[in-house]
């Protein structure tokens, strides 16, 4: 591993011979593809593929030391890009008085809203894991963490980068163009760069809650730079519309070094919950800031049975142009979940994100339930309704030279609505 | 605590010569006091916690947990305490950090080990049930004296002993119960039964503790508690073991932090 820093002082963590703890997740899934893929290398109906996800966790010192081992492996059917594995959590947690130390490969998540995560900056999004963007790579870390009355302060030392997960030529959804293996680095150090980062939260026991952050270092969200044509390209597109066979343009992802600053806030009364997170970005293009506000709302006891109706709001808004790198750039969600409450923990949630710009919409619901004490079901179905064609490589540059904005909007990751549904079993 | 125990012990001295004039209120709120004092000054301790949910036909589920708890030293505050789910397994590893509070709405966040976020809890639901079982929210929290107000109804013979027949009337508006009426023993406040009313007035729950043990030869706690849902047919059993007290847990041990390595 490239992280001397971070296996060095895993090394020094002092060794006990306590009871080691075995766990984990294993887990199937199926989907199923409603439309036709606009894409040759992707063109199949179903998928399917399987994760493991164990667990080895050990504590000693009263629980002052912690271990924790997490590997991930994905294997799947079509996507070469979706079979891969990684090391989520490999760290040991060292517990002062007033203090903690975090060293080791682990995933953070900073935010309180639904919608977007903006202040979320520490770990990597395993993008061709999960569309939904939740799923992380894990990401070396030195973590000290302070605990005071005037609230908790986290500061994160974070050598060495991971690049953002995409799918594969085969894969679906997929990007218009394939995503290129040679990322590119405004750093010099390019994956190898120290990273650092500072977070300081606090509760106030009037529903309040506060959190502030900065990151310093590579941004996790690339910039995706469509390949230069060649003369010859760029002649046979004029000449016939078409770009030449054997012409295989890509998708580089550019790295940027960003500075970043961001706001959570929460305010809970009378069952209210008031969200806000907001972030101001420097070093990509010009400085921009992005906001997603919102509340949730909780109806209990429902036509006088125990099930719960829960409503999300949120706006989620951007004031960069750049197009390619946010594809929300105005967006309402509107999420409601129904709990029951019973005994298989039956829940449904399901959403709608509006682009009000671009009038397009993503829908989602996810429903899951659990069978015995060690098996879970869910039902997963994501829709998206564009009115534009999904965009072949040569759309693409052709719409690029006739100087109309490519606008992709959520195309990206459009023409590709399924219904998903997924078995995990805890052992 | 010396600061809270005083007036407590003051009222009661001084309610002793005047006992024939109480009102049935004073009675009731006089029993739920002494219940209350006579659990207090634990400092801190920590039990595991089982639950069989029993279906209408017989079918049962089990849930395990983890508790630990602080008791309150300030003004107004209420215990702290930490919930640890070991099972089911999909929700292995989830924890639960409460900050209750004498007279106002507790403050609850629960921690989603899968996305390693905290969440707080904004919902009011007090009445809806705790992991599908038959205790609701409200049933599972501190029992905080302040948050009622109290009927003495009368005594009444319960098994070898005698007991106070006392009712109490939720104060919360979001509370699902019109009343309780708890069967509390004369000889050591110990509540063996509790009848839930709904809002409709009609009987909802009964539950019923058994199975006392005493510890720190002062604190007597149920080993077995059984809530029978008189509408549904559905009943819980919650299964107390391996408590321990004088555990050695400060303030420290209930913030964010703590609650992220709660496992």
């Amino acid at each position: 591993m490239k992280n001397g820093l971070v296996m060095a002082s895993l090394l020094t963590m002092p060794l006990a011979s306590f009871a080691w703890e075995f766990r984990g997740e294993v887990g199937l899934e199926g989907r199923y593809f409603t439309q036709e893929s606009p894409y040759p290398e992707s063109d199949y109906s179903t998928n399917g593929s399987a994760y493991l996800k164990p667990e080895i966790l050990h504590e000693w010192n009263n629980r002052d030391d912690l271990f924790t081992f997490i590997p991930y492996a994905r294997v799947d059917e079509h996507d070469t890009e979706r079979t891969h594995w990684d090391i989520r959590e490999l760290s040991w947690i060292h517990v002062g008085s007033g203090w903690e130390s975090r060293v080791g490969i682990r995933k953070v998540f900073w935010g309180v809203t639904e919608g977007r995560h903006l202040v979320d900056v520490i770990n990597q999004t395993d993008l061709v894991d999960q569309v939904d963007g939740e799923e992380k790579l894990g990401q070396p870390m030195i973590n000290l963490s302070t605990v005071r009355n005037w609230g908790i302060v986290d500061v994160f030392i974070l050598p060495g980068f991971r690049e953002r997960t995409y799918a594969g030529e085969d894969g679906r959804p997929r990007t218009p163009l394939p995503i290129s293996d040679n990322a590119h680095y405004e750093s010099s150090q390019e994956n190898q760069r120290v990273d650092f980062a500072i977070r300081y939260q606090q509760y106030f026991d009037n529903g309040l809650e506060l959190a502030l952050s900065h990151f310093s270092g590579t941004s996790r969200e690339p910039l995706l730079v469509p390949d230069a044509l060649t003369m010859a390209e760029l002649s046979a597109l004029i000449a016939t519309g078409q770009l030449p066979a054997g012409s295989n343009p890509e998708f580089t992802p550019l790295y940027n070094i960003i500075d970043q600053t961001g706001l959570e806030l929460q305010y809970l009364n009378s069952g209210w919950l008031w969200k806000l997170e907001a972030i101001s970005r420097s070093g990509q293009g010009e400085r921009f800031s992005a906001v997603d506000g919102g509340f949730e709302y909780t109806q209990v006891g429902l036509f006088d049975t125990s099930a719960d109706l829960g409503w999300i709001v949120e706006y989620i808004w951007e004031d960069r142009d750049d197009i390619l790198a946010s594809p929300m750039a105005s967006d309402l969600l509107l999420g409601t979940r129904f709990t029951f409450n019973d005994v298989a923990s039956t829940e449904i949630l399901a959403g709608v994100i509006y682009d009000t710009e671009e009038e397009e919409k993503a829908f989602s619901v996810e429903s899951s339930r659990r069978i015995g004490n060690s098996l879970k079901v869910s039902l997963e179905a994501r829709f998206y309704t564009d009115t534009e064609k999904p965009q072949s490589a040569t759309q693409l540059y052709r719409d690029a030279l006739r100087n109309v904005n490519s606008n992709p909007g959520l195309s990206p990751i459009s023409r590709s609505d399924f219904i998903q549904a997924e078995l995990v079993y805890y052992f | 605590m010396n600061v809270r125990l005083l007036p407590a012990v003051l009222f009661i001295s001084l309610a002793a010569p005047t006992v024939l004039a109480q009102s049935p209120e004073e009675k009731g709120l006089q029993i739920a006091r002494e219940a209350d004092n006579r659990g207090e000054g634990f400092g801190d301790f920590q039990a595991d916690m089982k639950m069989v949910l029993i279906s209408k036909s017989g079918q049962t589920s089990e849930r395990e947990l983890r508790v630990k708890t602080l008791e309150g030293t300030g003004e107004g505050e209420g215990d702290k305490s930490l919930t640890i789910f070991d099972t089911p397994r999909d929700v292995r590893g989830t924890a639960m950090l409460t900050f209750s509070y004498k007279t106002r709405d507790d403050d609850q966040w629960l921690y989603l080990p899968a996305l390693r976020r905290v969440k707080t809890i904004a919902s009011r639901n007090k009445s809806g049930p705790f992991m599908g079982s038959e205790f609701s929210f409200e049933d599972m929290r501190g029992q905080e004296v302040e948050k009622y107000t109290y009927e003495y109804l009368r005594d009444e013979p319960c098994g070898e002993l005698t007991c106070f027949v006392v009712a109490r009337y939720p104060q919360d508006e979001d509370s699902g119960y019109i009343r309780q009426v708890s069967w509390i023993d004369q000889q050591e406040y110990r509540t063996w039964k509790v009848d839930y009313y709904d809002r409709k007035e009609s009987l909802l729950k009964t539950l019923k503790a058994s199975d006392f043990s005493q510890y720190q030869d002062k604190y007597w706690q149920p080993g077995k508690m059984s809530m029978v849902n008189h509408q549904t047919g559905k009943s819980t059993d919650l299964f107390w073991s391996n408590y321990r007290y004088d555990t050695g847990l400060d303030g420290a041990d209930f913030n964010k932090n703590s609650l992220k390595r709660a496992r």
